[in-house]
């Protein structure tokens, strides 16, 4: 439970200001909401990489399901995945995640100084 | 140690940031790309779930309908003509962008910018052909006419009207993987395009090649090889036809110069063709004309098509655009239909050029020095300094290869003077043809086109047919001439009336494939470039002379026939002279099994693929003096070899060049047989395992980018092949397919591919299975208040 409402703050805020912010806007959000809620240094990595991951991914896979995959059936060949778009959710995910997860720990970090 | 940790972790997410946000080598930057909310994920539309939309655009003068069918094709009803080429331009924006936009870059020798510098030598070559210099004086020809000039700056307002609508999560996917952004939509740009078409159907043009030959074997064996008629043919207006026209059948001499030239235009490979034909209803079931054409390009996805319906109070239009330019190319209205296949005339001469000194700035005409014109190309390139290229303009036109370019040890200056670069006004002739009523309105229309001669179809709903080739069409040479004499320039053309023409022949139809347009008698001499085809036009009269009862059915069999002149005319020899001794038992096979076929290309025939097998390596092993990249020289076309084989035994050319042995017809047939089950063997393991021929040949649609093969349609089964009316190679083939019945006032029609652009949509290759199958749609060509019930969803635009 504690773990449940720093990520849905932080995927919350990242989905709205992702309308009009750069991509990269997720790491200062997730910066941000770890520092103000005092979030120890692991779990503002784990919060800030589930949020992303999660937001990422549902969000590509919410697309793709209404695209019937055409879209990415071509770019996980493009890609050399072999057609697997499946993984492309994950490489999506990943990288939201791992980018909200640094920067959500770096806030974290700070907070602890 | 916290402090430590935070920089430590600042830094990586600073890190990962500035990595994911940059290009990775070729690759687009992962942070960007993948970002659902901007990335490509943006770019896959929802397959089920479709909105009508109301927009507001600056720029239009009343409420535009659009009416989006199940195959998204757009029915546009303006109220006034600049309205419904404003929203041509925007529904085309919006489903073909970054196609219209990259074909521009393309002519105008643009790509370095967006592809980087492997496309630098192509995009010179463009510039050196002065590709850009004659769009530019279309551009200036085309302002003098006030209508055209304002239509097309009002489908040059839609355009950007889209554009503008655009943000970065809404760029096509080809803007997000190569990293830039669409740019402004100008009448230059729609001049581009039709000089890029130019282009593409007049770059069939030997005169090095042909110096080549005469230099290496003489002018005789070039009178064998490369005759100017092939010895039987249907000639596109009947024989016997009487001319009403004096004409002047003087042939441009000019100076053929033995010399040796290390550098040509490559060519794409010959045997492409287009069909066109229309019938009179003295020869229909239904008592009114059909009409079919099918043009054929290379295969491109996004298509080089796209369908519209275009509907304003003084036309009714429906056929295959040319996105990025106005009006239609290929279609029909409720009066007339037309369609178009390559003239295949020559429209370009070589010239050599002799300059004072290094400076280049005069050189040598009728004794005197005249004053070199200079064109400075900049090319951009992606990451990469500006490279400049200085063109140097002659008479003769732009000097294409010199030391510069090309061959670097050359002495010689090679320029090249084509139709394409002075200014037309080709937008006009469809303009006038999308509105034409009869006869009359499409020969009217006919005398604004220029570059390079087309054979322009035509039926109409009253019952008259036509056909006429039309183009500029100097009096040209086959060889490479001296630039230094005026005498050797185009002194003469054909006057546009006496290009070859002629409506409602007693045959009751007209045709026309590639072919030689007329019989001895026409009073003008034919410069062509030596590509005609004849097997295609002699099958598709065959079977338009069959019967009187022919309906919309006969013509879909017509479209999508298989038979295989070409073989049927080299086969009997190669069977009769192959020594069927010296065969193992199952090539023994092969030959029994080619002795019983029935000449058809079909996707379900085995027998095709050992047919089509044997005479590529004969090809190859036959005429390989022409090979030699060195020295461009051209193959003697299908017939030619044909009629070689059948009537020539010895000839030098049997000559394999990589032996010392001198080979003879019989050893070069039993030669390439080998050779070509050797292969057959090697890639199915035996000859018994071989695949059939759709699966064999593969045909593929190219994305238009190399580097997006993804994005290809591959393994398009289908039949067919190069000299066939439905003459689907393996990249190559019928780029639209259109039926005009004027019985029942219906057009069946399709294209390989989509109607959206975007791979991302389920109508980016919709059509391909069909068309592989030659099967068609019903064209939509209805009144709004129908299409109001069929529709997928509609857009609505008002000022």
């Amino acid at each position: 439970m504690k773990l449940l409402f720093p990520i849905i703050a932080i995927a919350l805020v990242c989905a709205i200001a992702q309308n009009f912010l750069p991509w990269w806007s997720i790491a200062p959000i997730a910066f941000i909401i770890a520092y103000l809620l005092r979030l120890k240094p692991g779990m503002g990595f784990l919060a800030g990489f589930l949020a992303l991951f999660i937001l990422w991914g549902a969000m590509a896979f919410k697309i793709d399901f209404s695209n019937d995959h055409i879209l990415s059936g071509r770019i996980a060949l493009l890609f050399p995945l072999k057609g697997n778009y499946v993984l492309l959710f994950l490489v999506t995910g990943l990288i939201g995640g791992l980018v909200a997860g640094f920067g959500a720990l770096s806030g974290a970090l700070l907070r602890k100084n | 140690m916290r402090i430590f940790a935070f920089f430590v972790s600042s830094a990586v997410t600073i890190g990962l940031i500035v990595a994911l946000n940059n290009p990775l080598g070729p690759a687009p930057a992962p942070g960007k790309f993948f970002d659902p909310y901007n990335g490509f994920w943006q770019n896959a539309e929802n397959t089920s779930h479709f909105q009508n939309i109301n927009l507001n655009l600056d720029g239009l003068k009343d409420k535009v309908e659009v009416y989006f069918d199940d195959r998204l094709v757009p029915h546009v009803y303006a109220k006034n003509d600049e309205d419904l080429f404003f929203m041509q331009g925007y529904i085309t924006a919006k489903n073909r962008l970054w196609q219209m936009e990259i074909q521009t870059h393309n002519a105008a020798g643009r790509v370095s910018e967006v592809a980087g510098e492997k496309a630098l030598p192509t995009d010179r070559m463009q510039r050196r052909i002065g590709l850009g210099f004659g769009a530019e004086n279309s551009k200036a020809f085309i302002e003098k006419d006030a209508q055209s000039n304002d239509l097309i700056r009002a489908y040059c307002a839609g355009v950007n009207a889209y554009i503008k609508t655009l943000k970065p999560k809404d760029y096509p996917i080809e803007y997000k993987l190569l990293g830039y952004a669409p740019e402004e939509w100008t009448p230059i740009k729609v001049a581009l395009l039709l000089k890029n078409m130019a282009n593409m159907l007049s770059v069939y043009e030997f005169d090095i090649e042909n110096t080549n030959f005469v230099a290496k074997y003489g002018i005789d064996q070039f009178h064998q090889l490369y005759p100017e008629r092939d010895s039987f043919t249907d000639y596109i207006i009947p024989q016997g036809t009487k001319w009403d026209f004096a004409g002047d059948t003087t042939i441009p001499q000019g100076q053929t110069l033995a010399s040796l030239y290390n550098n040509a235009i490559e060519k794409p490979r010959e045997l492409n063709g287009s069909n066109n034909w229309a019938v009179s209803g003295s020869k229909t079931k239904s008592g009114k004309p059909l009409l079919c054409n099918d043009p054929h390009l290379k295969l491109n996805l996004p298509s080089i098509w796209y369908e519209m319906h275009l509907v304003s109070p003084s036309m009714n239009v429906y056929g295959a655009t040319l996105p990025g330019a106005p009006c239609v190319i290929s279609g029909f209205n409720d009066s007339i239909a037309w369609g178009v296949t390559n003239g295949g005339r020559d429209v370009r001469d070589w010239f050599t050029v002799k300059f004072k000194d290094d400076s280049h700035n005069e050189y040598l005409l009728d004794s005197q020095w005249v004053k070199t014109e200079r064109r400075i190309e900049h090319i951009k390139i992606k990451g990469g300094k500006e490279f400049l290229d200085t063109v140097m303009y002659t008479r003769f036109g732009p000097i294409v290869f010199d030391k510069s370019f090309g061959d670097v040890k050359s002495k010689q200056y090679l320029s090249m003077k084509w139709t394409a670069h002075q200014g037309s006004n080709e937008f006009k002739t469809f303009y006038l043809l999308n509105r034409g009523k009869n006869y009359d309105n499409y020969t009217d229309a006919l005398t604004n086109y220029s570059c390079p001669s087309q054979n322009f179809v035509f039926a109409a709903r009253n019952g008259d047919i036509a056909i006429k080739e039309q183009g500029t069409l100097p009096f040209t040479k086959s060889f490479v001439t001296d630039g230094s004499k005026s005498e050797n320039d185009w002194n003469k053309m054909i006057p546009n009336a006496n290009n070859p023409h002629i409506k409602n022949p007693g045959r009751g139809f007209v045709s026309s494939a590639n072919q030689f347009p007329a019989d001895h008698t026409y009073p003008y001499p034919v410069s062509h470039v030596g590509i005609y085809e004849n097997s295609r036009a002699m099958r598709i009269n065959r079977l338009l002379e069959d019967t009187n009862k022919m309906d919309v059915a006969y013509m879909q069999r017509m479209q999508r026939d298989n038979y295989n002149l070409i073989a049927s005319l080299t086969l009997p020899t190669l069977l009769r002279v192959i020594d069927r001794s010296k065969l193992t038992n199952d090539e023994k096979e092969v030959i029994t099994a080619l002795d019983k076929w029935d000449y058809n290309d079909n996707a379900d025939s085995k027998t095709t693929v050992l047919y089509e097998s044997w005479y590529d390596e004969l090809n190859d092993l036959l005429w390989d003096e022409m090979s030699d990249p060195s020295i461009p020289m051209k193959k003697p076309n299908a017939y030619t070899t044909a009629y070689f084989i059948k009537e020539d035994s010895t000839s030098i050319f049997y000559d394999n060049q990589q032996t010392g042995e001198r080979e003879t017809r019989d050893m070069i047939v039993l030669e390439s047989f080998d050779k070509a089950m050797y292969k057959l063997k090697q890639q199915y393991g035996s000859l018994a395992n071989i695949k059939d021929w759709g699966t064999h040949k593969a045909t593929v649609v190219h994305h238009m980018s190399p580097a997006l093969d993804a994005f290809s349609r591959m393994n398009v089964y289908c039949g067919g092949n190069r000299g066939i009316i439905n003459a689907t190679s393996h990249d190559h083939g019928p780029s639209w397919r259109m039926i005009v019945d004027f019985g029942e006032m219906k057009g069946y029609c399709l294209y390989p591919g989509g109607e959206s652009g975007n791979p991302g949509s389920k109508f980016y290759d919709d059509m391909i299975d069909k068309w592989a199958k030659g099967e068609y749609y019903v064209a939509k060509f209805e009144p709004k208040e129908q299409l109001e019930k069929e529709k997928l969803f509609k857009i609505t635009a008002t000022k």
